[in-house]
């Protein structure tokens, strides 16, 4: 199993130094992880690294693609609050 | 060393309204009560000195992308080239590109004598980056002085690599000092390899913080604490924050108000957290002021910033222009120590200047007054092309600076980014509270629009020194009566 990278990222680097395997590389137009090498951290960390700095909500998803921060895990902003926010801005 | 908590360590009891000398803001008065080390230190570094701001300019490389906390007023989206504040960039850049754009700056805008590294991430947080930089510019751009901006996870490990690269200013953004304030404010960190939630991460953030600070005033570096204002969440406490960070030997303080629109899509902007209003910050920023050196002429500035504080050049020097420049950085010092020689002799003769004794009854109310400059410390612009004001208290006490006002706020995005204002109505709106504004011209329907909104327009002192300038206009008010009954526009709650 790898974990995946997709094009929500912001490419901000954080994930890159922390990779055990050297599975993360910079790309255009996202930073990219190599599934060949990627062991989700299973046997260096407790928890995959790249995902505990990620500041991107469902940035980075697990082998069965599903995000391993769903939204609202990081800003704590609940999901409907959002969308009704940015509802509002597209209504101006 | 310690010897750094001489400047306030007997603040004389501070006269509502007036100037205590010795905590004003870093301006002249200030200066000259400074131990001669650290005026050294300060004199040309205009994000410590109010004084210096005038005078010389900073700029900030945009090398340091990660981040290792996440606060509920930033979000990691960068590129708006239309919003100007802390953490939003145009354009990333490794250290070379970092090195060759500081060089042709340095070149073309001589009094530019700063460097900082402030993002858009935590520079201590992407450490190779950040030194790189530093280890490259302090061999090839000698005449330039270092800085660092950091939210103070990383900050105990870093100290000593910091000192070694001869940074002796840094800044530390500490908004609280205890855990259960963190957690409203910092959602996460990440430690030791996991990403912690809540109080536990908060607490750890505040005991790093602390832990660099007391390191670094041991080093005899110079701190700066930037603490942002958030209204409900931790507005009481920054007097607290104040407290300590000074007791720690912490050198300035600079609070700042929350920046929250919804649209920038932090924490707060969505869920409508609101900003401090001016009267909120500045009577927090008096409250602080007995214990504390405050800094008030900040001016949030983006983590590429070019120019001198309140102005951005960085569009002059993005990396295809920066391409293009042959730099002779020997003959480009020569210059800049020509420019800088001549600045420094400026202050001196101003320093010099004997303080003038102001024979005003105390019982004259205080007033604000708005000042166009484009620098120098002279009122020196027209009324229609300021971007920003800076406003001065007069009372009998004396002159002091209060703060600055943004006509175009830190979004120049126009009609799509929210009301559609004309720029005379924005910059009216922005005057609140200021009854005079001083300037080198204005025009003939901006005069009366500023007359009508209780704000007298003044071009009778273009080119003098704003502060001479400013009181000069205080005593014609007094000579026309205008103080004798008129109630103070300026006061409690009337600002927004």
């Amino acid at each position: 199993m790898a974990l995946k990278i997709i094009e929500s990222c912001v490419n901000c680097w954080a994930c890159e130094p922390l990779c055990p395997s050297g599975a993360i590389h910079e790309a255009k137009p996202h930073f990219l992880i190599d599934a060949k090498k990627c062991t989700e951290c299973e046997g260096d960390h407790a928890d995959p690294q790249c995902a505990s700095i990620c500041p991107i909500e469902g940035a980075i998803l697990d082998g069965l693609g599903v995000p391993l921060n769903p939204p609202g895990s990081l800003t704590g902003i609940p999901p409907e609050r959002l969308q009704a926010a940015m509802a509002e801005i597209r209504a101006r | 060393m310690l010897e750094l908590k001489v400047i306030n360590d007997n603040p004389a009891p501070s006269k509502k309204g007036g100037c205590s000398a010795g905590s004003c803001g870093s301006n002249d008065e200030q200066m000259s009560h400074l131990p001669e080390h650290i005026r050294e230190k300060v004199y040309n570094h205009p994000c410590y000195s109010e004084q210096a701001h005038h005078y010389f300019a900073r700029m900030h490389v945009a090398v340091a992308p990660a981040c290792n906390i996440q606060c509920h007023y930033c979000n990691r989206k960068y590129d708006c080239a239309n919003e100007s504040r802390p953490g939003v960039v145009s354009e990333l850049l490794t250290p070379d590109q970092a090195v060759k754009k500081v060089m042709a700056v340095a070149a073309n805008i001589p009094q530019m004598t700063v460097l900082g590294i402030a993002g858009p991430g935590d520079p201590l947080a992407n450490p190779e980056r950040t030194f790189d930089t530093f280890r490259q510019l302090t061999e090839k751009a000698p005449d330039i002085k270092l800085c660092v901006s950091t939210n103070g996870l990383s900050l105990p490990e870093c100290v000593d690599e910091l000192v070694k690269h001869n940074i002796d200013h840094v800044t530390i953004t500490i908004n609280c000092v205890d855990p259960d304030v963190g957690a409203k404010i910092y959602p996460w960190i990440f430690w030791n390899n996991k990403r912690i939630h809540g109080r536990k991460g908060a607490a750890i953030l505040i005991e790093q913080q602390q832990k660099g600070l007391e390191m670094l005033t041991a080093r005899g570096v110079l701190v700066k604490v930037n603490s942002v204002l958030i209204p409900g969440v931790n507005d009481e406490h920054l007097k607290e924050v104040s407290k300590v960070v000074k007791a720690k030997g912490a050198f300035l303080h600079n609070v700042m108000p929350l920046i929250a629109e919804a649209e920038h899509g932090t924490f707060y902007g969505v869920m409508g957290q609101r900003s401090p209003n001016k009267a909120e910050l500045q009577a927090l920023q008096d409250a602080c002021e007995g214990d504390m050196n405050m800094m008030r002429h900040c001016r949030q500035c983006r983590a590429d910033a070019v120019g001198l504080l309140g102005e951005d050049r960085g569009s002059e020097f993005t990396l295809d222009k920066i391409e293009t420049m042959e730099i002779d950085y020997a003959e480009a010092m020569k210059k800049r120590a020509v420019v800088h020689a001549a600045i420094a002799e400026e202050l001196n003769a101003q320093a010099a200047r004997p303080a003038q004794k102001n024979d005003i009854p105390a019982h004259y109310r205080p007033v604000l007054m708005a000042v166009a400059t484009s620098g120098g410390g002279v009122i020196n612009q027209h009324f229609g092309h300021a971007k920003e004001f800076l406003v001065y208290e007069a009372s009998p006490a004396g002159v002091r600076f209060i703060g600055h006002r943004k006509t175009d706020l830190y979004c120049s995005g126009g009609d799509t980014c929210g009301d559609a204002d004309t720029a005379l109505q924005t910059s009216i709106r922005a005057l609140e509270g200021c009854e005079a504004v001083l300037c080198s011209k204005i025009g003939y329907s901006p005069w009366g629009e500023l007359e009508a909104a209780g704000i007298q327009p003044n071009g009778e002192h273009a080119m003098e020194p704003i502060e001479d300038a400013v009181m000069a206009v205080y005593k014609e008010m007094i000579a026309a009566g205008k103080l004798d009954e008129a109630p103070a526009l300026y006061g409690a709650g009337n600002a927004a």
